[in-house]
């Protein structure tokens, strides 16, 4: 649930921050870059902490490598954040494929894949104090933001007209929304489409301001991902990866929410 | 009637050569300035250099006697109102939801506008006679009712002074009187507005004062009639103007005649 609803949280955001409905948490590298972590992590030590650190700390990475790459780039504003977040994400893929390539066919390979899948299963409750911080930190800060988010959503020089510091703001949005996100991912593996869809699911409900829509998204977020870790875990009777799930559920929802077209956006 | 603005040898500059330079003027309390120009003399670039959307290569400033470079965002923002020629929203807003943005200047920035800012957002709706529009989205107004809401956001800033943008433009004929109409009222209550405006003729409905950018620098600043004339505003854009009195009406107008029109021929 904690996963659910940080990554919905983190997908609101980007969105008004980018002013586009079509990006996820994911847009800055994050997945990319902690899938390697967490790579690194299955190959050279191979125990369940230091997966998860590592995982953490190359996603915060991606991040970083992102956002000073899109802020040397001046001018261009968030589209300067969204090539360089492309850069970092096509860096870490390649660098996920040579592991995978120099990983141990019969041990560390599965786990390489079965991680990047997405899972909920193997985490413990010692595991979750480590993430249960930057979440709640990241969390919390946007929660506060909220209301800026929508000047945010206004573009730049609408946004400036009324009073508020562009690049202090998205900077700050940004980072909390990745921090969350990477703490999300490193006990859970890539997940995919929840940052996307439910955002979409919650402007249905409540409408584009986010005082609502943000806590919103939390709730929606954290249902959604407890409802698919249930199906996950009782569909089979061994465990189907969530990200799978995710995908397999979210997808079509998606398609199905544009051919409605009541995305919640013009 | 005390200064609200003095603008002071104003230049500003994209590159090496100044979009304008020597921008001087000044405006009091309840003044309505008409900016003439064609395209692309930087009269958007003028109006926000004045909002501190852009930081001006040389001159200064002045907002109620306090420089704009070190009022800061915030401090701007609550005595200057900007409303930009035009504006695209990704998510679909309502009308009060974008309106109350306008209170973002007068609110802390963790926090959200109260009771008490929502009265004013609603205040602002029925002075531009868009009251009953509140719970509309933006994407479903017609081109007059959006430029309402742009003003009512700017309005519920609560400005000392408005800059319009051609607030006229993309407007059929009506809907430009209507603005007119509202931009007189609120001159009428006591704010100061500098329009930019590409007709000429608007100057003698609303103007109290006009001034042309043309060739890097204002070239007249003055009565509108001694800027609106034939002489001035044929060299401005290079075609033939008159300026006529008709006496039933008691008004000046300017029109523009064809350099082949030949009435006898027809």
């Amino acid at each position: 649930m904690l996963v659910g609803s940080a990554l919905s949280t983190a997908g609101v955001s980007f969105q008004g921050v980018f002013r586009n409905p079509l990006v996820s948490p994911y847009i800055l590298g994050v997945g990319a870059g902690s899938g390697f972590g967490a790579c690194l992590g299955i190959l050279l030590w191979d125990n369940h902490l230091v997966i998860q650190l590592l995982a953490f700390a190359f996603g915060l990475l991606a991040m970083f490598a992102a956002i000073s790459m899109g802020k040397v780039s001046k001018g261009t504003g968030t589209l300067a954040f969204v090539l360089s977040g492309i850069i970092v994400s096509s860096i870490f893929t390649a660098l996920i494929s040579l592991a995978k390539y120099v990983a141990d066919p019969y041990d560390e390979l599965p786990e390489i894949v079965f991680w990047l899948m997405g899972s909920l299963s193997s985490i413990r409750y010692v595991d979750l104090i480590w993430i249960i911080v930057p979440m709640f930190i990241g969390t919390l800060v946007l929660f506060l933001l909220r209301w800026r988010i929508n000047i945010l959503s206004l573009g730049d020089e609408e946004a400036r007209s009324l009073g508020v510091n562009v690049d202090k703001m998205r900077l700050i949005i940004i980072i909390c929304a990745t921090l969350v996100t990477s703490a999300a991912v490193s006990i859970s593996g890539v997940i995919g489409w929840v940052g996307l869809v439910v955002p979409h699911i919650s402007r249905m409900i409540v409408g584009p301001n986010y005082n609502r829509l943000l806590p919103m998204s939390m709730v929606v977020g954290a249902s959604f991902m407890l409802l698919v870790d249930d199906l996950a875990r009782t569909v089979t009777a061994t465990e189907i990866p969530l990200g799978i799930i995710t995908s397999l559920v979210g997808a079509p929802l998606f398609a199905y929410l544009i051919k409605r077209g009541r995305m919640g956006w013009n | 009637m005390e200064l609200i603005l003095e603008v002071e040898s104003l230049r500003y500059s994209y590159g090496k050569e100044p979009v304008f330079e020597n921008v001087s003027f000044s405006l009091r309390g309840g003044e309505v300035m008409c900016i003439l120009g064609p395209n692309g003399s930087g009269k958007s670039t003028l109006l926000k250099c004045i909002a501190g959307i852009f930081k001006p290569a040389a001159g200064s400033v002045r907002i109620m006697g306090e420089d704009t470079a070190v009022l800061g965002a915030g401090n701007i923002a609550r005595r200057i109102g900007y409303v930009p020629q035009q504006n695209e929203v990704v998510f679909p807003f309502t009308i009060l939801d974008f309106v109350l943005m306008g209170r973002t200047p007068h609110i802390s920035i963790f926090a959200s506008p109260g009771a008490k800012d929502m009265e004013i957002a609603r205040e602002s709706l029925a002075i531009v006679g868009i009251a009953d529009l509140a719970e509309r989205t933006l994407s479903s107004l017609s081109g007059g009712q959006r430029q309402m809401a742009l003003i009512a956001r700017a309005l519920a800033q609560q400005p000392a002074l408005l800059l319009l943008d051609e607030p006229t433009a993309h407007l059929d004929f009506g809907n430009q009187v209507l603005v007119l109409e509202a931009v007189q009222k609120l001159a009428s209550s006591g704010i100061s507005i500098v329009m930019n405006t590409h007709v000429p003729d608007h100057a003698f409905l609303v103007g109290s004062r006009a001034a042309a950018l043309c060739d890097r620098r204002l070239l007249a600043v003055d009565e509108v009639a001694a800027v609106v004339n034939s002489e001035i505003m044929s060299s401005v854009y290079g075609v033939n103007v008159a300026v006529r009195e008709i006496e039933d009406l008691k008004r000046k107008v300017c029109v523009a005649m064809l350099e082949r029109f030949d009435p006898l021929r027809i």
